[in-house]
């Protein structure tokens, strides 16, 4: 080894704004006085993600965290630490709270994720059976075979709270509960793996790291309600997660961890796959079910539920992807373990899909009741360049928009559905003062309106109708009045929809209209304040400004743009087809959008 | 492999527990971890798995093994490589292109140094660990 110490420096944005170019420098300065070069390595590293305590130095390999380093400590970590290998108690992160304690791995929540679900993903290799098995894997089944009852396993899912993580949370042990309960000759356990929100990734990647944790489960929930017959629904669009699925269950049937007599028991568990052409609407429990039984993908009312007539009109114990890889953990920890993360109504963790106008974008898994403010700011390092945040869209086409004014509200069920919003499957749009609030509405409702299966009118015509005048509005043609008319479309949606999908559809433009009305009330006065409706805006140049450097002419796609090198330059409001490329082109902000 | 009894997955999983915790056994070994979910492959991870062997083959190294994983959630700065050696703390790098691959290969693993401005920290305590 060639070095003693390795002394990191975070030079993200976040920190570097807060001087840690300054501390490398000054690390600098003191290795060199005191002769250490050769002891420690100085490294400039990307985020921690922990962006609010910053600037942050870490200290390999005893994994020592300073958080708020200034130059001036810079001196006293050299000689304290690498010197005499005794850690600067002031700067650790939690010294108040947590009793000085010196490392990280002591330091449970020193980063705001924590890993439930996605335990495994990102270390394991995913096509190995064997690496899945060396972490507790297949652990949670043999204790389901060999030392529990089947109503062990449905009470320990109780104590946990766990609730279905496709968006509605419905408590879990009670759909196994009924499935459990009902007589039948069959009965069938199925995965949801029909992820079709837009920006939502966590079942994807989920099945790519991690597909073993997935059949564990569905095999636990197999033996405990008495089903010898699974089936993983996804979409084709997926095909990574598809080939390691394949490759998962041929190992697991090798193994002799699916198939015929599971471990030497009397208790025998088959998974097969079926592939969704990727139809949003299949992603809805019923019509998932009509689906695999090869007809179209439809839903029926409910009830019957599916637990107690599902496929194939047999019990049926259908979760989410997130849900099922929860399940192994809460049999090896325990219920109570598990019933510790969490809120007083949600209890674990979830797993969202940050994306947007965020500058750490990725998949993260952090403890119910987890602020947006802690998710946006501290794992996600906040807005890039220095844009104002706008909103957070959560529940993709089913949810709402979550405003400024409720960043610091713990998230979990209860909280969304309060301010207007739902958790969903976990897609987590940021978007700042650039986007326009009635094109996310539109965006959301074009989504949904072709997305609709058309088997109920209040979604088929609902949802269209919705449409037209939220597109009104975008086209500055629309008058107070529609407002009150898109409230009560919202409504009949919400309440006569067949499905989830038309009972939810119109979310995102009921969530906008109630926190955002000042913006719909300017598209009325043929206004679109964030310059993104094509309808309301227009693009000038200054001639103040124009230097004639012929930038934005040479990439305007349809050459609205004429003038001489060196003279002022002109936009032809005719050809103009508002695509918004001279305002990126003019270094000049020469640009007007109004 | 035949089935597997109880006792079979018991001796299983310890064996290749004890042979996870020393991933890089012998001195002058290393272990590189390529995330290969849909964002990684996406974001050139094959470019870089590519580049990694094409260094260690050039550099005739015999003891450097690669492997694959899934999404670790540093989606911002994939591919991500997650590099252990013998000896050093293991890290994790983020925007690994085939040129920071060589680097890594040539700083990191043979010079044991680490490579600037591409570590990333774990984005999580790992709760199966004992």
């Amino acid at each position: 080894m060639a070095f003693k110490n390795y002394i990191l420096v975070c030079a993200g944005t976040a920190c570097e704004s807060d001087g840690s170019l300054k501390i490398n420098e000054e690390f600098k300065k003191q290795l060199k006085a005191l002769n250490l070069e050769d002891d420690a390595q100085l490294v400039t590293t990307g985020c921690f993600g922990f962006c609010a305590q910053g600037p942050i130095v870490k200290i390999l390999p005893d994994e020592t965290f300073y958080v708020r380093v200034k130059p001036e400590d810079v001196k006293e970590i050299v000689e304290e630490h690498i010197v005499k290998g005794r850690p600067v108690e002031r700067l650790l992160y939690d010294k108040e709270q947590k009793n000085q304690k010196a490392s990280v791995e002591e330091i449970d929540f020193y980063q705001k994720q924590f890993r439930i679900v996605l335990r495994n993903c990102g270390l394991i290799n995913p096509a190995s059976i064997d690496e899945y098995i060396a972490r507790e894997g297949y652990a949670a089944l043999e204790k389901v075979l060999f030392e529990m009852t089947q109503d062990d396993v449905i009470s320990e899912l109780e104590k946990s709270g766990l609730r279905g993580r496709g968006g509605a949370g419905f408590p879990t042990f009670k759909k196994w509960m009924f499935s459990k309960g009902v007589e039948s000759d069959q009965k069938y356990i199925v995965c949801n793996a029909d992820e079709g929100d837009p920006g939502a990734y966590m079942d994807r990647s989920t099945l790519e790291g991690d597909p073993h944790s997935v059949l564990e489960a569905m095999t636990i929930a197999g033996r405990t309600i008495g089903s010898d017959q699974g089936y993983i629904y996804i979409r084709a669009e997926y095909p990574l997660a598809i080939e390691r699925l394949e490759n998962a269950i041929a190992q697991a049937t090798e193994y002799g961890l699916l198939g015929e007599k599971i471990l030497g028991t009397d208790f025998s568990f088959d998974i097969e796959l079926r592939l969704g052409a990727g139809a949003f609407v299949c992603g809805e429990e019923t019509a998932l079910l009509a689906s695999i039984e090869g007809n179209r993908g439809m839903p029926t009312t409910r009830p019957p539920f599916p637990a107690v007539k599902g496929l194939w009109g047999k019990p049926t114990v259908i979760n989410n992807v997130e849900t099922w890889a929860n399940v192994p953990v809460i049999i090896l920890k325990g219920g109570e373990w598990f019933g510790n993360i969490g809120t007083e109504t949600s209890k674990g963790t979830k797993v969202f899909a940050l994306t947007g106008k965020i500058k750490n974008s990725g998949l993260i898994e952090v403890p119910m009741g987890t602020t947006l403010r802690e998710i946006i700011y501290d794992i996600g390092g906040g807005i890039p360049n220095g844009k104002a945040f706008k909103a957070a869209q959560t529940g993709g086409p089913s949810g709402g928009v979550i405003t400024e004014d409720y960043l610091d509200t713990p998230i979990d069920y209860d909280t969304l559905a309060a301010l207007g919003s739902i958790m969903g499957s976990g897609g987590l749009i940021v978007m700042d003062e650039d986007d326009c609030i009635v094109d996310v509405a539109k965006f959301y409702l074009d989504f949904t309106v072709d997305e609709s299966c058309g088997k109920c009118s209040p979604c088929r015509i609902g949802g269209r109708t919705l449409y037209n005048l939220v597109d009104n509005v975008t086209k500055g043609l629309a008058k107070e009045e529609d407002f009150k008319k898109m409230k009560e479309i919202a409504q009949a949606m919400q309440k006569a929809s067949l499905c989830g999908l038309g009972q939810t559809a119109a979310n995102p433009v009921v969530s906008t209209l109630k926190y955002f009305k000042d913006e719909y009330m300017a598209h009325l006065e043929g206004r679109c304040p964030a310059g993104k409706c094509k309808d309301l805006i227009r693009y000038s140049i200054i001639e103040d400004k124009c230097i004639g450097c012929t930038a934005c002419a040479r990439k305007c796609p349809v050459n609205a743009i004429t003038g001489v090198v060196k003279g002022v330059h002109v936009i032809d409001q005719e050809k103009c087809i508002k695509c918004g490329q001279c305002v990126g082109a003019c270094k000049f902000n020469a640009v007007l959008v109004n | 492999m035949a089935k597997l009894t109880l006792d079979d997955l018991r001796k299983l999983r310890d064996s290749q527990r004890q042979q996870m915790s020393k991933r890089a056994p012998e001195a002058g070994s290393a272990v590189v971890i390529i995330g290969m979910g849909t964002c990684g492959i996406a974001a050139g991870a094959k470019k870089a798995f590519d580049a990694f062997v094409d260094e260690i083959d050039v550099r005739g190294l015999q003891n450097v093994v690669m492997k694959q994983t899934g999404c670790m959630g540093l989606c911002h700065s994939e591919p991500t490589a997650r590099v252990v050696v013998n000896g050093m703390p293991e890290i994790i790098y983020g925007n690994v292109t085939p040129e920071v691959a060589r680097k890594i290969i040539r700083e990191h693993i043979v010079k044991g140094e680490l490579v600037n401005d591409h570590i990333f920290d774990k984005p999580a305590v790992d709760i199966i660990k004992e």
